[in-house]
């Protein structure tokens, strides 16, 4: 399919430029230790609003969008249901753990309940996506937009379980060692682990065996079928690990909002998952985070901006989506690659005037 | 059809009984052993025929999906917008001129044009890149519901059905007799069976064109390998501007239809989106039959599981995707 031919073409690239300092290489990338550092003490710099609303969430839907990233990066598989299981596995935390609507939930402590979301959420997506890996390329998406679509109905129309279009409010947090987990301070660094767990969770799998065996799987089925790899229990095995990705971020989600209702998992925030993947870069771990941090950073500030400008603040989705079609226009690698050709471009204009010099 | 039967004989008599027992449903006279059990025979005879009239509207906005999928490989996400900014349209002109056969004519020529314009604007200049054209689909979906959002706000409209249209007529089918022995017929509103009848002509027309016509060879070759019909001289880029002015056109006669007999409100592009989807999936991507088959199935699923299952009337819908790619991946009448 022309899927995966797409997706080596922006690999290669990627690939090529990470092979000199193939072990770790942001340990030998100065700017990753300054974002780390900035990250640890970001408490001390940013009050509540700024920690939660901007970079816990940004954590957050990167999670997600990083989960996305993993199948259609390394795997060749564009999943717009990654939303709807994190959002699954939110649901899950209400309706097995402490909530408001004691009549729905079944008032588990979190540290059962959570688990079980998890496990359950993977199981949803990975039964996802082993329907999802019937078809290829393009019919993928479709599938899993229909699989994220018909969520959103249910919810909306269940009430019980899922308690309707209200959906379940006041979701308990955890409490334990005398700390409330939810307080701004102690919930970030719980997202900030989380989120790096997962980012280096993702880095590492992209050089085992099994993620080189994906990327092979995304490059050229044929060849590795006839290597004897099972091409399709890859596939599958790639959905369950993104979807326990997913499924992590749904649980910090639910705990965020404290809070779950069909709203969360519409097909638009489905959508939402893919323009940040899609507009930090699906190459790179990396790329998630940032397409993340520019749209919470756009969802929040949008709004005043536009008013500044004189115009009508409520047209935040019309710059995103107008945001989201340049990007795909001009970059085939979101942001990352806009970041990468600027500086392809600066290090040839170095090297010409460096060589005119020497000639002059 | 002779080779499905000497192919898949279980599967035909299946079928065949299922369809016996359908007319069987409609036609006879229940026996109130069976009213018993699953209710009124009105109530059922309501829904069936909700779900076909149902079924021509999605078969309406699934047919030019499919259309453009067939042709281009493009899944053209967008095309819920283009239901939704005919559906606009046809509201504007049927109540500034009170026409609603007009409203038809200048939802097909507008949305047909930005068919046309995204074409050539836009898609042509990423020919065979599936997934960026999905995106900027996706991306132009975006932008398109958020401008009609603008112009249109968020509020529910609903197209004036014609003074010819309104009321109810009497069907030949008898729902109950009265204890005096006076048959009861069913009554069901006009608007929706000359609706339903208008996209059974549209189908018909349409599989006419691509299997009678000239220009429907020139589709159908562009289908199996438009290499090879760009290499015989063909003026491929016209057709696919052709067929995509057409598709979207038909996207917008669905919205004015879909705007009469239910309403029109930002959303609407998501739901006929998703539904045009789960169509295609069920009937086969780029297949005209296919749609109209799976239009049927999804449309008489909706409303059969909204009046017996109200609450899982949309995990019907799904599970028959779900069977469907499990039995059959390609969709059940496409040809690959």
């Amino acid at each position: 399919m022309s899927l995966a031919h797409d997706a080596r073409v922006a690999v290669h690239p990627a690939a090529g430029a990470q092979r000199p300092a193939r072990a770790r290489p942001e340990l030998n990338n100065p700017a990753a230790w300054v974002v780390a550092a900035i990250l640890l003490i970001m408490p001390l710099i940013a009050n509540g609003f700024f920690l939660i609303e901007i970079f816990a969430t940004t954590m957050i839907l990167g999670i997600m969008a990083l989960s996305l990233m993993f199948l259609a990066g390394y795997g060749g598989m564009v999943s717009l249901m990654q939303l709807t299981i994190a959002g699954f596995s939110a649901y899950m935390v209400a309706v097995f753990g402490v909530s408001g609507n004691a009549n729905i939930s079944l008032g588990w402590p979190w540290w059962l309940a959570v688990p079980m979301a998890l496990a359950l959420a993977t199981a949803f997506g990975t039964l996802g996506g082993a329907l999802a890996v019937r078809t290829e390329g393009i019919y993928t998406i479709m599938i899993t937009l229909a699989i994220g679509a018909a969520f959103y109905y249910f919810t909306n129309q269940n009430w019980a379980i899922f308690n309707g279009h209200t959906g379940i409010n006041t979701v308990a947090t955890p409490h334990f060692w005398g700390v409330n987990w939810r307080a701004d301070i102690p919930f970030y660094y719980v997202v900030l682990a989380v989120a790096a767990l997962c980012y280096f969770a993702v880095e590492y799998l992209s050089r085992a065996p099994f993620g080189l065996a994906l990327q092979g799987v995304r490059d050229n089925p044929r060849r590795m079928a006839a290597l004897g790899f099972n091409v399709n229990a890859h596939r599958v095995a790639a959905y369950a690990f993104a979807s326990f990705i997913a499924a992590l971020a749904g649980v910090l989600q639910v705990w965020n909002y404290r809070q779950i209702s069909p709203g969360s998992v519409s097909v638009g925030a489905c959508i939402d998952v893919l323009i940040i993947a899609v507009v930090g870069g699906i190459t790179r771990p990396i790329g998630p985070f940032i397409g993340a941090l520019i749209f919470v950073l756009l969802r929040t500030f949008a709004l005043d901006f536009l008013v500044r400008l004189g115009l009508d603040g409520n047209r935040f989705r019309l710059l995103i989506g107008l945001g989201f079609l340049a990007i795909v226009f001009w970059s085939s690698d979101g942001v990352i690659g806009l970041w990468q050709r600027w500086r392809q471009r600066q290090r040839r204009d170095d090297s010409r005037s460096r060589g005119g010099h020497r000639h002059g | 059809m002779s080779r499905f039967v000497e192919r898949h004989p279980a599967w035909a008599l299946i079928t065949i009984i299922a369809i016996a027992v359908l007319l069987w449903l409609v036609f006879a006279v229940w026996p109130p052993g069976l009213e018993e059990a699953i209710g009124r025979k009105r109530v059922f005879l309501n829904a069936v025929f909700n779900g076909v009239t149902l079924g021509g509207l999605y078969f309406l906005v699934a047919s030019g999906f499919t259309l453009i999928f067939g042709l281009m490989r493009n899944v053209n996400l967008a095309h819920g917008s283009l239901y939704l900014f005919g559906g606009y349209v046809g509201y504007a002109i049927s109540s500034a001129t009170g026409s609603w056969l007009l409203s038809f004519i200048v939802a097909f020529i507008l949305t047909a044009l930005v068919g046309v314009l995204l074409q050539v604007i836009v898609f042509r200049r990423m020919e065979g890149q599936d997934l960026r054209q999905t995106m900027v689909t996706i991306g132009l979906s975006i932008v398109f519901a958020d401008l009609m959002l603008w112009a249109c706000g968020g509020d529910f409209y609903q197209i004036q059905t014609p003074s010819w249209l309104i009321g109810p007529v009497d069907l030949p089918l008898i729902t109950a007799v009265k204890s005096s022995g006076e048959p009861v017929y069913l009554r069901y509103p006009m608007v929706r069976l000359v609706i339903f009848a208008a996209s059974v002509v549209i189908g018909v027309a349409m599989w006419l064109a691509l299997n009678r016509t000239r220009i429907g060879m020139i589709i159908r070759a562009g289908v199996d390998d438009r290499d090879i019909l760009a290499a015989t001289g063909v003026r491929i880029q016209l057709v696919f501007v052709l067929v995509f002015a057409f598709g979207a056109g038909l996207a917008g006669i669905a919205g004015v239809v879909g705007g009469t007999f239910q309403s029109l409100s930002p959303g609407e592009d998501i739901r006929f989106l998703l539904a045009s989807l789960v169509v295609v999936i069920v009937g086969g991507m780029g297949s005209i039959p296919g749609a109209a088959l799976g239009a049927l199935i999804i449309g008489l699923a909706e409303q059969l599981g909204s009046v017996y299952i109200p609450t899982y009337a949309i995990v019907v819908t799904f599970l028959i995707m779900v069977l469907v790619l499990a039995i059959r991946p390609q969709g059940l009448l496409a040809r690959r």
